[in-house]
């Protein structure tokens, strides 16, 4: 342990004497914080909190050199317009990107990867990892790392499902809205309020108490809680392009509401609904995923990340950290899909910084 | 200042009718149970009598409307009838978990106020700086991430490797203030860790707005140094966003209460609202949404009313 301390501390103090020399301002400041954080924690917590700086650091860098890689390959790969439009992203858009992509693949090959059934049970409960179960059993002993694989189907696949229907609800009724005007406009806006009004994860519990568990029941409450905020946005968006004039000509021709929503004003707030859905999607799934934890979303025997917690969190104060893997699946995707949202919400709007 | 009060007490009036609306909701959901209440409690095996008998015994023979104010008439003198689970007083089992959560929060609001007022702040005078970029990636992680992930990390780590704080928050009333403090503060970090996250973004967006309007420019051309700009220009007018900001967030932190309170067993009334749910007790459960609601549209109320107060073109309307 002492060797490693010793060498730790000469790498860092190396490393910020390397920056400071050659004026990289970046790299020192973020070494130095690092040299600042890793003395005080270490003092405080002892050395093995400096393993786990280096852990961390070792990932993230690891993340970084991957997301660099997956970029520049991409550009190398992709047709002109799109190695161009890779070119703008940066490095957090892009490891978003990997691992979006990575998960696509884990939900849709699920039963390829996994090497065990979603409920099959393989060994004792409780079970270490070893050869045969790469992360160890749950509490009934199924393999925590099939389930994992499985989970990305089942709760990534529900979240996109029910981010689908809000969206669909919400922009309808948004683009209804803006365009009819008048006393529908009022009356669909004040039901948005009153609807916003509950907080989200209350409003869902006491409409799940009522309703009961179910994944059906799940879909349809959360989306019917979440399109308010999608009308709300389709409504403003909407609300700029219906005052335009080649929608009153439109109407002149005679076209109807329908014709006029779909083909005149939806075309033309794309844009912004693309970037929308991917943030009401990481609350939905945030939602959801918060539901199952509490035991009141999707139901085993299916494999769930929010479930997966609950069901292994005795193990956590033994101090294992394999339930924390689930609810960690769930942070990479969020802040994975932030980045890219931060990205296309940095094209669309056209900044240049 | 003769605007003002109108204006106030307008929105009060509007926040009073939404938790009207609310209310009726939050009772009226209950009666579009498949059956009645009745029903529901006993079953489908139940025969006709038993029904009738506890139907007779809820009241559930008279009409919605007539229940309906009985139970917001009682809500307000703040008696929200008897659990269905246990035949105690829900107001009884209410009070102190209420207490414990407005601790909770409380705490956490402490912790969290400042810090991310100082930490948006910060951020949007160094912008685009490694401090920005670095606070920026990381409020970004703390929010994507569940709250029981952060909870139980902070368990992993505090609570089991090093045995600073105790894993599981069971206070109680007669616990005095240190260790009650003591024994809350995992809990309420982990609930300040995301509200910081949010109101350091929303406070460094609502300074950076502030600082690329003209008059701010104009005093950077005059030659105003840097320190009074901010001091003298920027802080008085950043107020109303920061309130609203403040308000907005210490909503969400009342709600976002319940993951927190069951990942760390805390007595409160999250804790509750989730317990009753999976055993279906209907006044519990309505009680602890009214709470929520009523909780949730007052800091909204509060949000409002501090940005008329603290904007001049919103008192003096036109």
């Amino acid at each position: 342990m002492l060797t490693f301390v010793i060498i730790y501390y000469a790498f860092l103090i190396l490393a910020c004497c390397v920056a400071a020399y050659y004026k990289y301002r970046t790299a020192l400041l973020l070494l130095f914080t690092l040299l600042c954080v890793s003395l005080i924690s270490g003092l405080l917590f002892g050395a093995e909190v400096l393993v786990n700086i280096t852990i961390c650091v070792a990932l993230l860098a690891a993340a970084a050199g991957l997301s660099y890689s997956f970029r520049e390959s991409l550009i190398q790969v992709l047709p002109p317009e799109g190695a161009k439009l890779m070119r703008t992203a940066p490095l957090t858009a892009s490891f978003g990107l990997l691992v979006i992509i990575a998960y696509v693949i884990a939900a849709v090959f699920a039963p390829l990867i996994a090497p065990f059934g979603e409920a099959e049970v393989v060994g004792g409960s409780f079970a270490p990892p070893d050869d045969v179960m790469l992360l160890g059993g749950d509490q009934l002993g199924r393999d925590l790392f099939s389930r994992l694989i499985y989970g990305a189907r089942n709760t990534v696949g529900i979240a996109l499902m029910t981010t689908a229907i809000a969206f669909i609800v919400g922009t309808l009724a948004g683009l209804v809205a803006a365009q009819m005007g008048g006393w529908v406009d009022q009356v669909l806006g004040r039901i948005v309020d009153t609807l916003m009004a509950i907080p989200q994860l209350i409003f869902a519990l006491l409409l799940l108490t009522i309703v009961g568990t179910s994944v059906l029941n799940l879909t349809l409450v959360i989306a019917l809680l979440y399109s308010p905020l999608i009308f709300r946005l389709a409504r403003a968006v909407a609300g700029n392009i219906v005052v335009m004039d080649y929608i009153e000509a439109a109407r002149l021709r005679g076209e109807s509401t329908w014709y006029l929503i779909t083909k005149e004003v939806l075309p033309n707030i794309t844009a912004p609904l693309a970037a929308e859905f991917g943030l009401r999607f990481c609350f939905v799934f945030l939602a959801i995923s918060a539901l199952s934890f509490l035991g009141l979303g999707i139901q085993p025997p299916t494999a769930d990340w929010g479930s997966m917690v609950r069901e292994n969190a005795t193990l956590i104060s033994f101090g294992e950290v394999t339930p924390l893997i689930p609810a960690a699946a769930i942070a990479l995707l969020t802040v994975a899909v932030n980045f890219v949202v931060d990205w296309m919400l940095h094209i669309s709007s056209g900044l240049k910084e | 200042m003769g605007g003002v009060l109108p204006l106030i007490g307008k929105r009060l009036l509007l926040g009073l009718v939404t938790l009207l609306v609310v209310s009726i909701i939050i009772f009226g959901a209950v009666e579009l149970l498949p059956g009645d209440i009745a029903q529901q409690i006993l079953g489908q095996s139940a025969t006709e009598e038993t029904v009738a008998a506890l139907r007779e015994e809820l009241g559930l023979n008279r009409p919605a409307y007539v229940r309906y104010f009985e139970w917001l008439g009682s809500a307000v003198q703040g008696d929200f009838g008897t659990s269905l689970a246990n035949q105690r007083s829900v107001a009884e089992q209410l009070g102190p978990r209420f207490a414990n959560t407005l601790f909770l929060a409380g705490l956490a609001a402490l912790i969290s106020v400042p810090l991310a007022i100082g930490l948006g702040v910060l951020a949007a005078l160094y912008r685009n700086s490694v401090f920005d970029r670095v606070a920026n990636a990381v409020s970004l992680v703390s929010i994507s991430s569940p709250e029981f992930f952060l909870g139980y990390i902070l368990i992993v780590f505090f609570a089991v490797q090093n045995q600073i704080f105790p894993a599981i928050s069971n206070v109680t009333p007669d616990m005095e203030m240190g260790e009650r403090l003591y024994r809350t503060l995992l809990p309420a970090i982990t609930m300040a860790l995301v509200v910081t996250a949010y109101m350091m973004r929303m406070t460094r967006a609502a300074i950076i707005n502030l600082l690329a309007s003209p008059y701010i420019e104009m005093a950077r051309l005059k030659g105003v140094p840097n320190s009074k700009v901010i001091t003298r220009h920027a802080l008085p007018n950043a107020l109303a966003p920061i309130i609203n900001v403040v308000a907005l967030n210490l909503a969400y932190l009342i709600t976002g209460v319940v993951l927190v309170e069951v990942v760390f067993v805390y007595p409160g009334v999250g804790q509750l609202l989730v317990d009753s749910v999976t055993k279906r007790d209907f006044p519990v459960v309505q009680a602890c949404c009214l709470i929520f609601a009523a909780t949730f549209i007052l800091f909204n109320l509060i949000a409002d009313v501090g940005a008329i107060l603290s904007n001049p073109r919103l008192r003096h309307p036109k």
